[in-house]
C-alpha cells in the first residue's frame, strides 16, 4: 500500500527543526502551472476553513481570553475585575503552588526516563530477528491503551491498596509501608509505575527507528574490532537520536499534562497529604470546584511558560545532541 | 524511496530472514531471550489479568486474595454491573460513551483529511504559518485553552450537552491527526495528482476520487486511535456533563467509585472489566493497523 517514506525519524525531524522543514520543502515543490494557481488558492481556503474557524474560536481566541483572565480575579458567579499581577504573585505565595509543583515536576523527572529506558531496552530486544516479535509488541503495547482511563485508575488503586496485592508482596521482602494509596511517601510511584507500564506506545517508535539504521554500519564497527557496548554507543544512539528527541519531547509534555489516573487515585485534593496534587488536578479544583477562574487561568499560563521554557531547552539541545543522517547530503 | 518501503515492511512485521544455521549457543540465547520477555510479560500483563478475576470474586476476597484462580467463584458482580448507577441501566452508559466516540471518529476523518489535503498539497498564501500552528498545538498544554472554552459554550448554553466534547473534532483541532494525515499524504506520488490535472479534474475531485481511496489506512488507523481516545477521555465528560442519564462510562466509574464502591467493590470491578473490552477487542482486531500508525507518525494511543 501507500507508504509513507518518512518514517519514524522524520517525524521526529518534523517536530526538531521546522526551519529545515521549510527549506526542505522549497527544494522538494515542484513548479506547477501557473493555471492552477487560482484554484489551490479557493480550495485551499475552503478545505481550511473548519480549521481556521476552530483556531480562532477554540484555541486561539480562548489563549487570548485566559492571558486576560489571569489579570483579573474572576469568579464564575461573583464575576471579578483586573487586578494586575496580583494573581501571579500570589501564586507564589500559595503553599498549595509549590505542592503541586514538586509533585508535578518529581513525576516528570521519573516517569519520564524510566518508561523510555523500559521501552528502548524492549524495543532493543524486539528487533532482533527472533520469532514471536508480533506477538510480543503487540501485548506489551496493550497497557498503553487502557492505562489511562478510569477504570484502570480504579485497578491501581486496588493493586496499591493496603493489604492488596503490592503491600502483601513487598511484605516478604520486609517491607513495613503498606500500601503506596495510603503512604504519602510513596504514592506518587503508583502515578510513576502506571506511566511506565504504557511503555509499549514509544516502544513502537523505538522500534521503527532502530530497524532503519543501516546494517553495514554495525557490521563495518563489528570488522573495526567494536563491542557490543562500543556499538550501542557509537552507532545506535546517534542513529536514533532524533527518535529518542522525539519521544523525550512528547513523553514530557504529556507527563506535565497527567490528569485523569491522578484525579481518581488521589481526588481533588490530591491525597494523601497532597503528595498527588498534580498540577492540572490543582488547575481543574481552582476552576471548577472553587469556581476562581482568573486565578486558575494564571496557573495555566503558568504551565504553558513552563511547557515552553522546558520545549525550548530541548530543542536548543537537540541542536548539539541530535544527529540527522543524510541531512548534508540531501 | 525502495529503502524507505523496506524499513516500512520491516517494522510492520520483521521477519526470520535468512535463518542461520542454529549451534548450541544461538539456541541457548534463543531460549534466554524468550525468558527475558516472558518474565517481562507477566508482569505487564498482571494488572490485566487481575482485573479479570477480580470481577468474579466475592467482595471480600477481591483486594486480599491473591490467588490467580479465584477460591471462590461468583457472578453476583456482573448482574449487579448491568443494574448500572442510580436507576439508570448499564447499556445506557454503553451507548452515551459508544455515542460520543462516534461522532468524533467522524470529525476527525472528515475534518483531519481535508485539513491535511490543504497543507500537504496545495499551495496557498499563509499555509506554512498554518502548518506551523498545527505544530505548535501539538506541544501546547490544552489545560490554558479550558476555563474560556467553557465560558463560550455555558454562552452557548451547550453545557451538559455533548456537543462541547466533538465539536474540535470536526474543525480539525487535533493536531495529531491532521499531522498523522499530512505524514499518509507524503506517500502518495504527486504525479498521480498531476497526471489527474492533466485530465482534467479540479481539487475536489483529486480529493474524492484519488486522495480518501488512498488515504485509507489512514483513515482506519485515526478512526481507531479516535474511538478508543474517545472511549477513555475522562476530562471532558468531568467538565460538561453533569447529569448521570448523559454519563459515558468513565464519569459512571468515577460516581460509582465515589458512591457505591463501598458496599459493592466486585460490581465496579466487572463494571471496570466491561468497559475495557471494547477497546481490548479493538485493538486484538486492529493491531497492526496501530502499531503501524504510530510507528509512521508518532501518535500517541
Amino acid at each position: 500500500m501507500t507508504i509513507p517514506s518518512t518514517a519514524a525519524p522524520p517525524a521526529a525531524h518534523e517536530a526538531g527543526a521546522l526551519a529545515a522543514q521549510a527549506k526542505q520543502r522549497k527544494r522538494g515543490g515542484r513548479r506547477r502551472p501557473a493555471i492552477s494557481r487560482r484554484g489551490e488558492l479557493l480550495t485551499g481556503y475552503t478545505f481550511m476553513t473548519p480549521w481556521i474557524i476552530g483556531s480562532l474560536v477554540f484555541t486561539l481566541g480562548p489563549m487570548l481570553w485566559s492571558l486576560y483572565l489571569s489579570f483579573t480575579d474572576y469568579h464564575l458567579i461573583l464575576g471579578g475585575d483586573f487586578i494586575g499581577l496580583d494573581n501571579y504573585t500570589a501564586m507564589f505565595a500559595d503553599p498549595m503552588f509549590s505542592r503541586a509543583v514538586k509533585v508535578t515536576l518529581l513525576y516528570v523527572v521519573l516517569a519520564v526516563p524510566l518508561k523510555l529506558l523500559a521501552s528502548l531496552a524492549v524495543a532493543m530486544l524486539l528487533t532482533q530477528k527472533r520469532r514471536g516479535i508480533g506477538f510480543y509488541r503487540a501485548a506489551f503495547y496493550m497497557p498503553s491503551l487502557i492505562a489511562m482511563s478510569v477504570g484502570m485508575a480504579l485497578v491501581w488503586k486496588a493493586l496499591f491498596a493496603a493489604d492488596g496485592p503490592q503491600d502483601q508482596f513487598m511484605s516478604l521482602f520486609g517491607w513495613e509501608g503498606g500500601g503506596f494509596i495510603g503512604n504519602p511517601d510513596v504514592s506518587i510511584l503508583m502515578l510513576v509505575l502506571l506511566s511506565v507500564w504504557t511503555f509499549g506506545a514509544p516502544m513502537v517508535i523505538f522500534m521503527a527507528g532502530l530497524l532503519q539504521v543501516p546494517g553495514e554500519l554495525y557490521e563495518a564497527a563489528e570488522v573495526d574490532g567494536a563491542g557490543k557496548w562500543h556499538r550501542f554507543v557509537h552507532i545506535t544512539i546517534p542513529m536514533l537520536s532524533p527518535v529518542i528527541f522525539f519521544n523525550v519531547l512528547m513523553e514530557t509534555v504529556h507527563a506535565f499534562q497527567m490528569f485523569g489516573p491522578a484525579f481518581i487515585i488521589g481526588g481533588t485534593a490530591g491525597g494523601p497529604a497532597w503528595s498527588t496534587l498534580f498540577y492540572t488536578v490543582r488547575i481543574y479544583a481552582l476552576a471548577f470546584v472553587d469556581l476562581r477562574m482568573g486565578y486558575a487561568s494564571a496557573w495555566a499560563w503558568m504551565l504553558v511558560l513552563a511547557v515552553g521554557v522546558v520545549t525550548l531547552i530541548m530543542f536548543r539541545a537537540a541542536k548539539n545532541l541530535v544527529y540527522y543522517a543524510g541531512e548534508d547530503n540531501k | 524511496m525502495t529503502a524507505a518501503t523496506t524499513a516500512e515492511h520491516a517494522a510492520a512485521e520483521p521477519r526470520v530472514v535468512g535463518r542461520r544455521q542454529r549451534t548450541g549457543a544461538e539456541r541457548g540465547k534463543s531460549v534466554l531471550w524468550h525468558l527475558c520477555l516472558l518474565a517481562s510479560l507477566v508482569v505487564v500483563l498482571y494488572p490485566a489479568f487481575w482485573v479479570l478475576t477480580a470481577s468474579i470474586k466475592p467482595n471480600a476476597d477481591i483486594i486480599t486474595d491473591l490467588s490467580p484462580i479465584p477460591t471462590t467463584v461468583t457472578w453476583e458482580n456482573f448482574a449487579s454491573a448491568f443494574d448500572g448507577l442510580a436507576g439508570v441501566p448499564l447499556w445506557r452508559f454503553f451507548w452515551n460513551s459508544f455515542v460520543i466516540a462516534a461522532l468524533s471518529v467522524v470529525g476527525i476523518v472528515v475534518s483531519c483529511s481535508i485539513t491535511a489535503y490543504a497543507l500537504g498539497r496545495l499551495e496557498f498564501p499563509g499555509r506554512k504559518a498554518m502548518f506551523a500552528v498545527v505544530i505548535a498545538t501539538l506541544l501546547l498544554p490544552g489545560q490554558v485553552m479550558l476555563i474560556p472554552q467553557y465560558l463560550i459554550f455555558s454562552e452557548l448554553d451547550v453545557v451538559n450537552t455533548i456537543f462541547p466534547l466533538v465539536i474540535g473534532k470536526f474543525l480539525a483541532l487535533d493536531a495529531f491527526f491532521v499531522f498523522m494525515y499530512i505524514q499518509f499524504l507524503r506517500g502518495i506520488p504527486r504525479e498521480l495528482d498531476q497526471a489527474a490535472t492533466i485530465d482534467g479534474a479540479g481539487h475536489f475531485r483529486i480529493f474524492f476520487s484519488i486522495m480518501l481511496p488512498l488515504l485509507r489506512p489512514a483513515i482506519v488507523t485515526s478512526s481507531i486511535f479516535t474511538f478508543i481516545g474517545s472511549w477513555n477521555d475522562f476530562m471532558g465528560p468531568l467538565i460538561y456533563l453533569h447529569e448521570i442519564e448523559k454519563f459515558p462510562l468513565p464519569r459512571l466509574l468515577q460516581s460509582y467509585n465515589n458512591t457505591e464502591a463501598v458496599s459493592n467493590y466486585g460490581g465496579m470491578m466487572a463494571m471496570t472489566l466491561l468497559s475495557l473490552v471494547p477497546v481490548v477487542l479493538f485493538f486484538l482486531v486492529f493491531q497492526k493497523f496501530l502499531i503501524k500508525g504510530i510507528a509512521t507518525s508518532g501518535v500517541k494511543g
